[in-house]
Parts: C-alpha cells; sequence; structure tokens
C-alpha cells in the first residue's frame, strides 16, 4: 500500500494550488493595502485595520457565512457575477481562492504593515531628495528595504491557507479535486475510522508546518543581525 | 541672479516659519540659531517635504514653487542635495550604488561631473565595495555628502551633518567640508548650532530666531554686530581672512595681511599666497591708547572704536574697525571708564591669541 493515496495526492496538489494562488492574490492586494495603512493619518485607518485583522478572531464558520452569503445567488456578489456572466463563486475553485484571500489578508497585511512603519519615512525622503519618484522609490526602495515583510507575509499567507478549514467547509463544501484541501481529506479520514491514512497526512502537515516557521525563523533571524548597520 | 531666493511660511500648532532668504550662488551659507528656532524646517520647505508651505522659492533661474502662481515641484523634480544628520544611507545598497542611485536618475543633460567626480572630493574611492554596516559614522557621512552631489544638485542641504558624530569623527569630516566651501558652484546651506563650524565653515550666515530671520550676512560681519548675541559670551570674537605673504623659518612665524594690517601667526604650513581663515576672540584683544613698544605682543593694529555693549556684570564688548574689519575685544568696565573709550576713538587694539581654522 503506497504511503498516501490517490485521493490524498489530490488533496495535497489542490491545497498547494489554493495556496499558491492566494499568496499572490495577497501579495498584489495586501501590499498597497499595507502601504495605505502604514503611511496614512487619516481617521479611517483604525476602522480599516480592525475589518483586516478580523479573520484573526472570528470563528472560521462566522466568516465562511458570511462570504458563502455575499456569493451566493442572491447575495450582492454573486449578483454582480451573474451580471457579469460568471457562474456562481460558492462551491468552486474560484470561490475557495477568493474565500481563502479574506481568511489569510492579516497575515500578508500585518507583517508588511509593520516592516513599512519600522523602515520609517527618512529612506523615502532621501530617496525622493535624490530624483526618485514616488512610484520608481517604492519598487527601488521599500521592496527591498521591506523585504523581511514581504517574506515573512508571503510565507505566514501560504502556511496559513494551507491549513484552513472552516472557511473551506463553508464555502467550498467537500468536492474532491474541486475544493477537497488537506483539511478536509483528513477530516473524511477520521469521520470514516481510516486513521491510519489520517496519521500519514497529519504528519505531512505537523512536519510542514515545523519546517515553514523553522526556516522564516533562521531567516529573519539572520537578517536582523545582518543589517543593524 | 545665481543663487537661491527664497520667501515662505509655514503655519503649525504653536510655531510660525515665515523668512525671506537672499543666499548667494556659491560658497556655505550656515543657518544658525537655538534648536527650535525652524533650521531644519527651512531646509525642508526648500527641498519640498513640507507641502503645505506658501511663498516663492527660485534657485538659480529656476522656479521651484510660487504659490501665486500655483508652481509648486515635487522634491523629486527639484535639483537639490540633502544631507541629513545621520548618514541615511540605503541599507540595501552598497556604497557604490548608493552613490549611484542619484547620479542614474539625473539627465544626462544635467549631469555637471563624472560620477566618480564626488568621490575624490569626499575621499571615498576606497569605499565603494562597502555595505553602509561596515563603514564608521565619519565614512557614512562623507558617502551620504557624496551621493547628494553626485545627483549635480544646484542646492545643497546639509543639516546638522556633524551633530551625530563625535569630536575625532569631526574632524575627519571638516577638512572635506572646507574642500566643498571652495570648490563647489552651487548655494551651500549648512544647518548648525555649533558656532566653531560657523567661524570654520560659514561665508554667509543666517541668524535664525523663532522661526524669523533677525540677521543675514556676511560672517565676518555678523560675528562682530554688537546688537547681535553671537558678538556676546565667552566664545564671541572675529574671523578674518588672512592671505599668506610669507614665512620665517628661523622664529617659526607666518607674515599674512588682511583687509585691515598685517597679522603674525605661528608657522602654517601652507603656501604663500593661499588664504586662511583666523579666529581672533574678543578674550584675546585687549585695548591701548599708546602704540606699545617694549610688549611681548606681536599684533598691534590701529583702529576705531566703533561700538560699546555691556557683555557680562563688569565686562564690556568693544568693537573696534581695524580698516575694512571689525575686532572684538572684551574688556572690564573699569578699563573702559580708565580709558574713556567712546565710540569713534583711537585705539590700538593687542592681539594676544589668533586661532588658525584652516
Amino acid at each position: 500500500m503506497p504511503l498516501l493515496t490517490a485521493s490524498d495526492l489530490q488533496a495535497i496538489g489542490l491545497t498547494l494550488q489554493v495556496a499558491a494562488l492566494t499568496t499572490c492574490i495577497l501579495l498584489l492586494v495586501g501590499t498597497p493595502l499595507a502601504w495605505w495603512l502604514a503611511r496614512t493619518q487619516s481617521w479611517m485607518k483604525k476602522p480599516i485595520s480592525a475589518l483586516v485583522a478580523m479573520p484573526l478572531v472570528l470563528p472560521p464558520t462566522v466568516l465562511g457565512f458570511y462570504l458563502l452569503v455575499l456569493m451566493g445567488p442572491h447575495g450582492p456578489v454573486g449578483q454582480w457575477m451573474q451580471a457579469l456572466g460568471l457562474g456562481p463563486l460558492p462551491f468552486t475553485f474560484g470561490g475557495l481562492v477568493v474565500a481563502s484571500a479574506f481568511y489569510s489578508l492579516p497575515f500578508m497585511v500585518q507583517p508588511l504593515q509593520n516592516a513599512m512603519e519600522a523602515m520609517g519615512t527618512r529612506p523615502l525622503e532621501v530617496a525622493s531628495s535624490l530624483r526618485s519618484s514616488p512610484v520608481d522609490t517604492f519598487f527601488s526602495v521599500v521592496i527591498p528595504l521591506c523585504k523581511p515583510g514581504f517574506v515573512t507575509g508571503a510565507v505566514m499567507c501560504f502556511a496559513h491557507t494551507v491549513g484552513e478549514f472552516g472557511v473551506v467547509l463553508m464555502v467550498g463544501g467537500n468536492i474532491p479535486g474541486v475544493t477537497r484541501v488537506i483539511s478536509v481529506q483528513i477530516y473524511d479520514h477520521v469521520e470514516a475510522m481510516e486513521y491510519a491514512d489520517a496519521h500519514r497526512l497529519a504528519a505531512v502537515m505537523l512536519g510542514f508546518s515545523f519546517v515553514v516557521l523553522l526556516t522564516l525563523y533562521s531567516y529573519n533571524g539572520r537578517r536582523t543581525q545582518g543589517l543593524t548597520a | 541672479m545665481n543663487g537661491l531666493q527664497c520667501q515662505v511660511m509655514l503655519q503649525r500648532p504653536g510655531f510660525t516659519l515665515d523668512v525671506d532668504l537672499q543666499i548667494p550662488g556659491h560658497g556655505i551659507t550656515a543657518l544658525f540659531g537655538p534648536s527650535g528656532s525652524g533650521k531644519t524646517t527651512v531646509l525642508r520647505v526648500l527641498a519640498g517635504l513640507e507641502p503645505q508651505a506658501r511663498g516663492r522659492i527660485a534657485v538659480r533661474d529656476a522656479v521651484w514653487q510660487d504659490s501665486a502662481q500655483g508652481i509648486y515641484r515635487p522634491v523629486h523634480q527639484r535639483a537639490l542635495g540633502y544631507v541629513f544628520q545621520e548618514a541615511s544611507l540605503f541599507a540595501h545598497l552598497n556604497v557604490e550604488s548608493n552613490l549611484k542611485f542619484g547620479f542614474n536618475r539625473t539627465p544626462v543633460s544635467e549631469r555637471r561631473h563624472g560620477w566618480d567626480h564626488a568621490l575624490g572630493l569626499l575621499g571615498i574611492e576606497h569605499l565603494l565595495a562597502r555595505w553602509p554596516r561596515e563603514l564608521s559614522g565619519g565614512e557614512r557621512q562623507r558617502v551620504a555628502i557624496a551621493r547628494a552631489l553626485a545627483a549635480s544638485p544646484q542646492l545643497l542641504l546639509m543639516d546638522e551633518p556633524l551633530a551625530s558624530l563625535d569630536m575625532a569623527r569631526k574632524a575627519e569630516i571638516l577638512p572635506y567640508l572646507e574642500r566643498l566651501q571652495k570648490e563647489l558652484d552651487i548655494p551651500v546651506l549648512y544647518v548648525t548650532h555649533a558656532i566653531d563650524e560657523v567661524a570654520r565653515l560659514a561665508d554667509h550666515l543666517v541668524l535664525l530666531d523663532a522661526g524669523r530671520v533677525t540677521a543675514q550676512g556676511p560672517t565676518t560681519e555678523l560675528l562682530t554686530r554688537l546688537d547681535l548675541p553671537l558678538a556676546h559670551g565667552d566664545t564671541a570674537g572675529a574671523v578674518l581672512t588672512c592671505t599668506v605673504q610669507a614665512h620665517d623659518d628661523t622664529d617659526y612665524l607666518t607674515t599674512t595681511t588682511f583687509d585691515g594690517g598685517t597679522l603674525i601667526v605661528p608657522r602654517q604650513a601652507v603656501e604663500t599666497g593661499r588664504t586662511l581663515r583666523v579666529r581672533v576672540q574678543a578674550r584675546d584683544v585687549s585695548l591701548t591708547l599708546q602704540h606699545q613698544t617694549d610688549t611681548s605682543i606681536l599684533n598691534i593694529l590701529p583702529g576705531t572704536v566703533t561700538a560699546l555693549a555691556a557683555n557680562s556684570p563688569g565686562q564690556l564688548m568693544v568693537a573696534v574697525e581695524v580698516g575694512a574689519s571689525t575686532l572684538l575685544a572684551r574688556v572690564t568696565t573699569r578699563s573702559a571708564a580708565a580709558l574713556g573709550l567712546v565710540p569713534g576713538m583711537a585705539v590700538y587694539a593687542q592681539i594676544k591669541g589668533a586661532a588658525i581654522l584652516g
């Protein structure tokens, strides 16, 4: 008997796809959001920060439930999708990615925002005095100086998406090859009393999480030692 | 007009900056004043880092800001160099890439020197491959100055570039700053609260207090104006620009001339014809009515008292015009009364000591 079943491998492949796509989307969406939060003096900063952080404290089922309502055929997002001639999002791969993006948003935004705030405004002022436009400065100064924040955000986002369960069940359901990710697969194994199968897959997750966090901490430790100029 | 004209106003809670500056096209202009007087704010307004500031800023023929006409160039479109108190090098770039950051962004038509010109001026050729974290504080500040110059600025702004350095590091950088003072053909605005830096580097001086200009003019003139605070206190004194005329190797002396006579100083290792900045402190100058001959003092200059002002209890500060220059002498009120010192009186200034600033 192989170490992992075909459906296990399918779940792993699907999980990696969801996590990779979610991370890419959040790098694109989270970066400007973190930049705005780090720089703004607006009264909107606190409410927006609270909204971004909500997935950290909400039960995933609550988040999943509201996303389901919003994206369902009678929800505003569902109606809008239909008007655009696109299919419904719930119980599809696309819906799963959208839900994951909301769920993992704070894991991307908070490390980025911290890095950008720690950088301060001085490097921006120096760059502008050296004829660098704001967009130029963002790419040539902000991104390189905030690299540890980007690495932390991307890694945490990826790992957190790999580990999600509640939101997936609410929004994605349990469709093999479409929305059945590792955590759901483990749940299925346990439900079916296949403890040996559950063990193998759970051990893979355990090892994965440990290695990811160890790598991240080692990287960040090295960075802080190297950059105290 | 090849200098800088700036007439700006900036209001903040509890502070108003309202200045009108005329800065010559070359040489160092020091912005001097107590902390909170708005020195750094002036630099930030000039740089465009304070967008709320209203007014007009023109550098050479370019108008950077004219609020009345709705002109406001953002920072990156103002050809300036800004040296901050801390060197603020980009930690993710090595020295060479730091230096090229501004140079590469300068249009070829605006480049006035090769990118390595600034290297020579600041003596940092050997540091190119290093990283900012591997440099000493003094080296970092030199790289920061070179980086600003490599972007071919029309105006160089320096905000207390020595303030975060210890004495040894300051001594290391000062000769380079003197070189900039002599060789740069752009206006340099230099913020400081150290009078010895003013005396040593500044050709022109702007005194700031509570967001307003209290005086501006040539340093030599402002240092000896008794109506200004600079001419009082323990460190008050005149700065003279002296030309080296001859060396006497037997007595180990150097003879120089300035706008007012001859000044003999300890032997200097500079060629004849070169200029020296010499500081003559008020406490090293005494006054006599007759030319003393049987004295150990070498420098005795005839002059005219132009003004007297109370200094500290029992002491007066006396301004003495010597040719086209003015010296300060600190005398006791008793001596002043005994000599009957009044403006217009002819006196001899005896100079007991002079500090060579470089």
